[in-house]
Formats: C-alpha cells, sequence, structure tokens
C-alpha cells in the first residue's frame, strides 16, 4: 500500500490526546458570560472590567490569592453580593443571553437556576429527606410520590443514596461534614439548577471527602455548568476543564486547565501556582 | 516562557534547594558523560587499553547517578507537586537523565571496541574518522548540557541542526569506511569496530539532540521531539 509517509510525520497530535478536543474555549457553549463587570463594596473596588465566558456543562475554577475576588465573582452569578450593604456593579452577566442584573429579574428564581454549595456544610435542622425535598415545597410541590422520586435521584446524584437510603428521616445534622457537603449538594441539584456554584466546597472536609467531592463534581458536569472557588491548587488541576487566575480584582489569565497549570502565558500566573513571591 | 533564576524565587527555601540540588547532578552527572564519551574515544584513536579499561569501569558510576538522581526527581513530584515551569523541571531532568545513561553505555560499546581493535593490531587508518567526528560529538554533549544550565533555546537549535549535519557526516564515513575495507579486505574486522564505534558516536550525538529538545520544552513548553531541525525555528518563532 503506498502512504505518504511525509503525511504522517505531520499528523495532529491532537488527534491522540484525550483531552484536546474539550479544552478549547472557542468551541464551547456559553453558559454565562461576563462582560466588563466592576464591582464596588462601597469606595472600595472589589473587581475591575472582569470579562469572560463559562462555557455550559463544564467545571471551572478561580484561583488566586486571599483577595483577589474569586469568591466576589462567583458571589455575582447568583447575585449574593445584592446582599451586601453598599454593592453595586458595573458592565453585566448574561446567563443564555439575558442580564441576571437587569431590574425585572426575580432574584429568586435566578437563585433556583444558579445554585450555590458554600464551605461549611449548611444543612437545615431537619431530617436528611426534608433537606432535599425543601426546594420543592417552597415551590409548593408536595405530592409525596414526586418527592420521593426527587429525593431519591438528587441524592444519587450527590454520591449520597446509598449511605443515608435507610435513614432518610435522621437528622441531617447526624452525618459526618462530608456527607452533609453532599447532602448541601443533593438539596442544590433537587431543584434542577443550570449552574452550580462551589464556593470552597472541600476545604472544611478530610482528604477522602475531599476525594468523594471531587468525583462527584466530574459526575455532575455532565448534566450541571460548575463554577468552582478553591485554594487548592490541586484540586483546581484536578476537577476543573477550564482555570480563571485572578489577582487584586483582575482576572489575569483565562485558560485551559491543561495549558494552565503546565505552560501559563502570565509570569503573574506563572508565579503563583508555582508558589513564588508575587 | 520563563527566566534564569526561577528556580531560586519559591516561598519554600527547600523547594528551592530540592530543584537546584537535581539540577546541579543531573549537569555532574552530564559532565561525567561527557568525559566519558571523550576517554572513549581518546582510547580508541591512541590505543590506550588502560583508558579503555577506565571507561568500562567508569559506567557503574554514571548508572548509580542516573538512579539516584531520577528518585530525587519522583519525590519532588511526591512531595511538591511542581506545576508549571518547575514541572516542567522536573521532567525535563528525568529525562535528560535517560539520555544521558544511554550516552554513558554508549561511550562504555566504543571503549569496548576500542579494545577490540587493539585486539586486531596496529589501528586503522579508519580511526581518523571516529576522531573527527568524535571532537563534533562531544562539542554536542557539551553545548546542550551548557544550554540546560543556562536555558539557553538559541544555543539548545545550534545542537539540533549539528545532529543533522553530524548526521550526514558519519553516512560519508560509512562510505569512506567500506572503500577501505574493499581496497584492503584484511583490515575488514579492525574497521568493522571503528564502525561500530561511530555508530555509537551518531547515537550519542541524537541523545544530544534531545537533551537540546528538552531545554526548549523547559524554556517554552513546547514539546519539539520529531520535529525536523530545519522546522524548529520556524515553530519556535511562531510563539515569539
Amino acid at each position: 500500500m503506498a502512504t505518504d509517509t511525509s503525511k504522517t510525520h505531520a499528523m495532529d497530535i491532537s488527534q491522540l490526546t484525550r483531552t484536546a478536543a474539550r479544552h478549547d474555549l472557542e468551541q464551547e457553549d456559553v453558559c454565562l458570560q461576563v462582560d466588563q463587570l466592576s464591582l464596588f463594596y462601597g469606595a472600595k473596588q472589589a473587581l475591575f472590567d472582569v470579562s469572560m465566558t463559562i462555557p455550559r456543562q463544564r467545571v471551572t475554577a478561580f484561583i488566586g490569592p486571599s483577595g483577589c475576588g474569586k469568591s466576589t465573582l462567583l458571589r455575582s452569578f447568583n447575585r449574593m453580593n445584592d446582599l451586601v450593604d453598599g454593592c453595586r456593579i458595573e458592565g453585566q452577566i448574561l446567563l443564555h443571553g439575558g442580564n441576571i442584573y437587569d431590574r425585572r429579574v426575580d432574584v429568586a428564581a435566578l437563585r433556583r437556576q444558579v445554585g450555590m454549595v458554600f464551605q461549611k456544610p449548611n444543612p437545615f435542622p431537619k431530617s436528611i429527606f426534608e433537606n432535599v425535598a425543601y426546594g420543592l415545597r417552597i415551590q409548593g410541590i408536595n405530592k409525596k410520590r414526586v418527592l420521593d422520586e426527587v429525593v431519591e435521584r438528587s441524592l444519587r446524584q450527590a454520591a449520597l443514596w446509598d449511605e443515608v437510603k435507610d435513614r432518610l428521616h435522621d437528622s441531617a445534622l447526624g452525618l459526618s461534614g462530608g456527607q452533609q457537603q453532599r447532602l448541601v449538594i443533593a438539596r442544590t441539584i433537587a431543584v434542577e439548577p443550570e449552574v452550580v456554584l462551589l464556593d470552597e466546597p472541600a476545604s472544611a472536609l478530610d482528604p477522602i471527602s475531599t476525594l468523594k467531592i471531587e468525583e462527584l463534581i466530574h459526575e455532575l458536569k455532565s448534566k450541571y455548568t460548575i463554577v468552582i472557588v478553591t485554594h487548592n491548587m490541586q484540586q483546581a488541576a484536578r476537577v476543573s476543564d477550564y482555570t480563571a487566575f485572578m489577582y487584586m480584582g483582575k482576572l489575569i489569565e483565562f485558560d485551559s486547565t491543561d495549558k494552565l497549570f503546565t505552560n501559563p502565558a502570565q509570569k503573574q500566573t506563572e508565579d503563583y501556582i508555582t508558589g513564588r513571591y508575587g | 516562557m520563563i527566566d534564569k533564576d526561577m528556580h531560586t524565587q519559591h516561598i519554600s527555601q527547600q523547594f528551592n534547594s530540592e530543584l537546584d540540588d537535581i539540577k546541579t547532578r543531573m549537569l555532574e552527572m552530564g559532565g561525567l558523560v561527557e568525559r566519558q564519551v571523550a576517554d572513549a574515544i581518546t582510547a580508541a584513536t591512541t590505543g590506550d587499553s588502560g583508558l579503555a579499561e577506565k571507561v568500562l569501569k567508569g559506567d557503574s558510576k554514571v548508572n548509580t547517578m542516573e538512579v539516584a538522581i531520577d528518585k530525587e526527581c519522583a519525590l519532588i513530584l511526591a512531595r511538591r507537586q511542581p506545576a508549571a515551569s518547575d514541572l516542567r523541571m522536573v521532567l525535563a531532568i528525568s529525562r535528560a537523565l535517560n539520555d544521558l545513561e544511554r550516552m554513558g553505555d554508549e561511550a562504555k560499546k566504543i571503549a569496548d571496541h576500542a579494545l577490540g581493535m587493539m585486539e586486531a593490531g596496529d589501528p586503522p587508518r579508519a580511526v581518523a574518522e571516529l576522531r573527527h567526528i568524535g571532537t563534533r560529538v562531544i562539542a554536542m554533549v557539551r553545548d546542550a548540557l551548557d544550554a540546560f544550565a543556562r536555558l539557553d533555546v538559541e544555543q539548545a537549535v545550534q545542537v539540533a541542526r549539528e545532529d543533522k549535519s553530524v548526521d550526514l557526516e558519519y553516512g560519508t564515513a560509512l562510505r569512506t569506511l567500506v572503500t577501505y575495507m574493499m581496497e584492503d579486505p584484511r583490515s575488514i574486522s579492525s574497521v568493522l569496530h571503528v564502525m561500530w564505534g561511530l555508530r555509537s558516536l551518531e547515537r550519542v550525538g541524537d541523545h544530544a539532540r534531545n537533551l537540546a529538545e528538552h531545554v526548549i520544552y523547559l524554556v517554552r513548553g513546547m514539546d519539539v521531539r520529531h520535529v525536523p531541525a530545519d522546522d524548529l525555528e520556524a515553530r519556535l518563532g511562531d510563539r515569539r
């Protein structure tokens, strides 16, 4: 068989690279679009002209030193910053083309669409079942059959079902920290949000629970768009498809995680991820 | 891209010294390998059997160094989970160790053939080829190590180019050796030793080129293995 050897030689390496196809921002569906966002707490500016796109059904991680604005940016995705006195924003954030800071937006509905999990697990002092069913109940859904189904499905998705199926009506406060955090994730996804925001979801957990959460994040991205803030850079490298490095309120670099952790373009990124003086 | 004193700026002083240590020891190993190759060539061209024996003994030191430094690399990966240029530094060093060890093996083979030549009688005139290509290959090894020490991409590219030119010269030398053998069939066994020695030198050159590629990976984060020497500059230029 006559083959052109020069062609074989020039074969595109991306064909062989498992992740290459997935990690091109240009080709991703856009879920959230941040457009020249600046955010002020009173006179203090916390975010400076941030523009980026959060791809749909991918895990995007925000890293950066304390006070760099990564949590502020995360919280602006479901308007948690509205709760802070004197908080003011410029620019916009589009969810499927609609500005979430538009005056007509129903913030409660927005937060159903964009759920959030915090650093410390915060289950309600109720049973495991009621914690997960909570979001549905406040929407007025009380049919037992529907609730049973949603609770089971959410707990399965949160990889907690097998551990709690025999004690659904025990208090959620009796669960371990790692279980509580997965319960909170189950509660978040019970209302079928599009986006799940995770603010340091594993930093209060032991290493095994941390791995379970990371595994869970990997599972969840087939259904949800995940945005995670983490101080643990190895965690960002492990769980995310894209990573944004922020410093002093500015987005310094945003690229595929593979690229950012092996060959970042900016010196500031390099200095941070390799532990050098900034 | 990285600058020269990057590996001295970590918040962790311990990490600084660990990285510095594997780099220094790899370069020391490089110096030893360079000497092994040079000694093997001298032994072959001057008929110094003592020197050839010394090369044969010296190889175990090279092997020991490879294992010891590679172990340090593994420990750094486990302990520090290095990223970006630090990760590339550890990977580049680990790969370089492999190439240096192989160069050491080739030096040993050359020393073996030197002894074979001595047994076959007077050194054949073909030995001149060994001296000539040997000088160029040793310079390549030195330049590649130099490029590693100074993180010098330009010099690394030079080494890759030199490798191509040495390969061409190797082809010419082989043809010359064939004419020698045809002219004087009695010399065949000793000329064959020269031929094998040349073959080893050509391999050393290839490993020097690999070292140069590791330097480019380390500094630029670009994997240029299997990129023809002529395309290297264009490829590097793209990202400049």
